[in-house]
């Protein structure tokens, strides 16, 4: 076997519950994601493009997709003869099968992976999250403080500073204060939930919690207060750039929106830092005689008769004639008939909507334009649904298979 | 079809189509707004289920080779078969360059003797399709044919039109009793698409037969000639095709693509096409983009105003940009304010600020590779 110096453990088996309908099928890394993407393709092509090439990947809830979306990692340029990427999903053991109880949990079990590769360093990603780093950069940074643990940081506004684990640092970056989510944040130094461990300290830390009965087996609340305590070596490694957790409904959406500005923050355009995908084989999309498209994205495969504003298609969408898309992301294959609106929503993938609907119904009023669109005012759809003609749903309402016809009643 | 093997001849001449094949073949031309012409007959194969497929090259092809790389994207990386291309070569009894269409089978035998497969299907490269040859095989099959010929009636067309082509004339039942290669007054309206079935040993033992004469092209010398002896078939293809021989067939059957039932022939009918994925961007409108009938493809910007244009990957058009009926390939750049109107852009070309191009809709304005204007 090829020794890796640097193996990445990219954690994807989270609920994402706070994405409600969008992932009742699907992992949240796999959520699609700026027009053709899923979230995973930005820590994977982050990985090829800092010249790490062994990747594993954890996963647990609702994997289906997500496997099949990541294959053999060949979009990624990661279908390698030594390394690549894996999927790691809970196994059996000889006693007992056991699900992955937390993020070190999961690290933990998956020990004997990472031990073939005989790596120096671990580096620890989250799937959740939209960024473009060098995580060479990082490890360069980590390798020069000889540090045991460094962790990537980001400074954020005061008022969110208490969703993060937030650290203080001394001139030298050296970390001597971290507290997960504390309610009276000490500065507004987040983690980013991207760590770089020597994997020799890491896996004695890892054993250690793993036999501390107290532990939640959480690298936020248990492995990195640890060290800590034990007066490791720890580094935070600043980073500058666009970064977002789209864990929720309005992140998501309003990173999605935040692509449609003249020069996003996000330069997708780079070519010498590809965001790479697994690309759906469809031909140019196509635009009507008669359709209007302004400030928006649209990829392969779509055909667009109507009006579509402020807004993000995914492939394959299609858009009816007289029908009007405003302030809205439709997801792959989502088909929208003739004078239908749509506006503040998220319409999940495959989902059919019929004529003459009205979705975000008594959206927004003038006055409301003059501020952003809150969480409560986004629709959500879900996926694989049929929703006949004339349906009407008001703002802010999610729904999806289960529950639609509830509404098509009320209205 | 795992039996039967595909040969694509892509030595066509290109004299016609102009500065967009200077540096490249027929097979490598930019079609579709994201395609190349190859994809076509190569996807065409591959969802035939066909998975041994040889490629003979002539003219410039590194563009092609480049494009093709190891087959992965027509998923043609196979460990039995794959996709083999084939390059002419110097030896003691070959020139490299071929004489003619059976030349070029001859100088690869080898690679088509030691194929295991029982049938072969051999196309050219200029003719735009989306089918599948399970059908046409089966007809092979069942009609006992020595070799069924592809082609396409098309009624409504001009003579002229017609004496571009290869045409057959068939009988009740289906045998081609005559064939003409672009004749001055066409007697038929049957165009041989250049899309072979036969059965492989009898491929090698005609190649062989014609080459000890000192016969070099496959209609004359193989079609024309054994119409009597041979079992000749032909077999009907109803949907869309696009022969692309010359700047004016190029422009007009790119222009043919907004209208939908034709998109819908070409790009989805008989499976889907298959081409090098790029990982361009989504496509990206201003705020005061107009767009109006046009196909664009992933990677453009569009700040100005296109309307009848087929707009490849990565195109800039600049706010203020004016337009109509043209082609824009790969990577080309339109500033602000320019005008133009039927035009061909190849790739990497740069019009400058305010500059004006008017071609007109029977001579389109073609501007080479990289120009900057």
């Amino acid at each position: 076997m090829v020794t890796k110096k640097c193996v990445a453990m990219l954690l994807a088996g989270g609920q994402g519950s706070r994405l409600g309908v969008l992932t009742k099928n699907t992992a949240k890394p796999a959520v699609p994601f700026g027009g053709k993407y899923r979230i995973i393709d930005f820590p994977l092509s982050n990985c090829t493009n800092s010249g790490i090439d062994t990747i594993g990947v954890l996963t647990q809830y609702k994997p289906l997709k997500l496997n099949s979306y990541i294959g053999i990692g060949q979009p990624w340029d990661l279908d390698r003869l030594n390394g690549g990427v894996s999927i790691l999903p809970p196994y059996m053991k000889q006693s007992a099968g056991e699900w992955y109880s937390g993020t070190a949990n999961a690290i933990y079990q998956n020990i004997e992976f990472i031990d073939t590769y005989k790596p120096e360093y671990v580096l620890i990603l989250s799937g959740d999250q939209i960024y473009k780093m060098d995580y060479s950069e990082m490890l360069e940074f980590h390798e020069e403080k000889k540090a045991d643990v460094t962790i990537a940081i980001l400074e954020v506004p005061w008022e969110d500073a208490s969703r993060f684990g937030i650290m203080n640092t001394d001139d030298e970056n050296q970390i001597y204060e971290f507290v997960e989510k504390p309610k009276k944040p000490i500065s507004n130094k987040a983690s980013m939930g991207i760590y770089i461990f020597k994997w020799k300290k890491l896996r004695k830390y890892l054993i250690e919690d793993q036999n501390t009965s107290t532990s939640t087996n959480d690298f936020g609340k248990d492995i990195i207060p640890k060290m800590l305590k034990d007066g490791e070596h720890m580094f935070a490694f600043p980073f500058k750039g666009y970064w977002r957790d789209v864990g929720t409904i309005q992140s998501l959406w309003e990173a999605n929106m935040d692509l449609l500005e003249e020069a996003p923050e996000l330069d997708l355009y780079d070519h010498g830092w590809r965001i790479y995908s697994r690309n759906p084989v469809e031909p140019p999309h196509f635009i009507a005689l008669g359709a209007n498209v302004r400030r928006c994205i649209i990829t392969e495969g779509g055909i667009i008769y109507g009006d579509v504003y402020h807004s993000v298609l995914f492939s394959g969408v299609t858009i009816g004639r007289g029908s009007k898309i405003h302030n809205s992301i439709l997801m792959p294959n989502v088909k929208v008939g003739e004078n239908t609106v749509i506006e503040n929503a998220i319409i999940a993938e495959n989902t059919v909507i019929g004529d003459n609907c009205y979705i975000g119904y008594k959206a927004r009023t003038e006055e409301d334009n003059k501020q952003d669109v809150k969480e409560s005012e986004i629709t959500v759809i879900g996926e694989n649904l049929v929703l006949p003609s004339g349906f009407k749903l008001d703002k802010g309402i999610m729904i999806d298979a289960d529950n639609f016809r509830a509404y098509q009643a009320v209205v | 079809m795992r039996d039967t093997m595909g040969i694509i001849y892509t030595g066509e001449s290109n004299i016609s189509l102009r500065e967009i094949t200077l540096r490249r073949s027929v097979a490598a031309l930019p079609f579709g707004g994201r395609y190349r012409v190859i994809d076509f007959t190569l996807s065409n194969m591959i969802n035939s289920g066909i998975i041994n497929v040889g490629l003979i090259t002539q003219n410039n092809y590194h563009s092609l080779m480049d494009h093709l790389d190891s087959g992965k994207q027509w998923d043609l990386d196979r460990k039995s078969g794959g996709l083999f291309i084939l390059p002419p070569y110097v030896s003691s009894d070959n020139t490299g360059w071929y004489r003619g269409e059976i030349d070029a089978y001859h100088s690869n035998m080898s690679y088509i003797r030691r194929s295991p497969q029982k049938y072969v299907v051999i196309s050219g490269s200029s003719m735009v399709c989306n089918l599948t040859y399970d059908d046409a095989m089966e007809f092979h099959k069942d009609n006992m044919a020595d070799i069924t010929v592809i082609y396409k009636q098309e009624k409504n067309t001009t003579k002229k039109e017609l004496s571009r082509h290869t045409l057959i004339r068939t009988d009740e039942q289906n045998r081609i009793w005559d064939i003409e290669v672009k004749p001055a007054t066409p007697m038929s309206d049957k165009i041989s698409m250049e899309m072979y079935i036969l059965d492989k040993k009898l491929f090698e033992y005609l190649i062989e037969e014609c080459v000890a004469r000192g016969q070099y092209d496959l209609n004359k010398d193989i079609f024309i000639k054994n119409k009597e002896k041979l079992r000749i078939l032909g077999y009907p293809y109803n949907g869309y095709l696009a022969k692309i021989d010359s700047i004016h067939s190029y422009f007009k059957h790119n222009m043919e693509l907004f209208d939908l039932d034709n998109h819908y022939e070409l790009f989805h009918h008989a499976g889907p096409v298959y081409t090098k994925v790029k990982d361009e961007v989504p496509a990206k409108y201003g705020d005061n983009s107009i767009v109006e009938n046009s196909l664009v493809a992933d990677g453009c910007i569009v700040e100005g105003s296109i309307e009848n244009c087929v707009l490849f990957r990565g195109v800039k058009v600049a706010k203020g940009a004016v337009v109509k009926n043209s082609i824009i390939m790969q990577e080309t750049e339109i500033q602000e304010k320019a005008v133009l109107e039927n035009v061909i852009l190849d790739k990497e070309v740069i019009i400058r600020k305010g500059k004006q191009l008017i071609g007109q809709e029977s001579y389109p304005v073609v501007i080479r590779k990289s120009a900057i204007i």
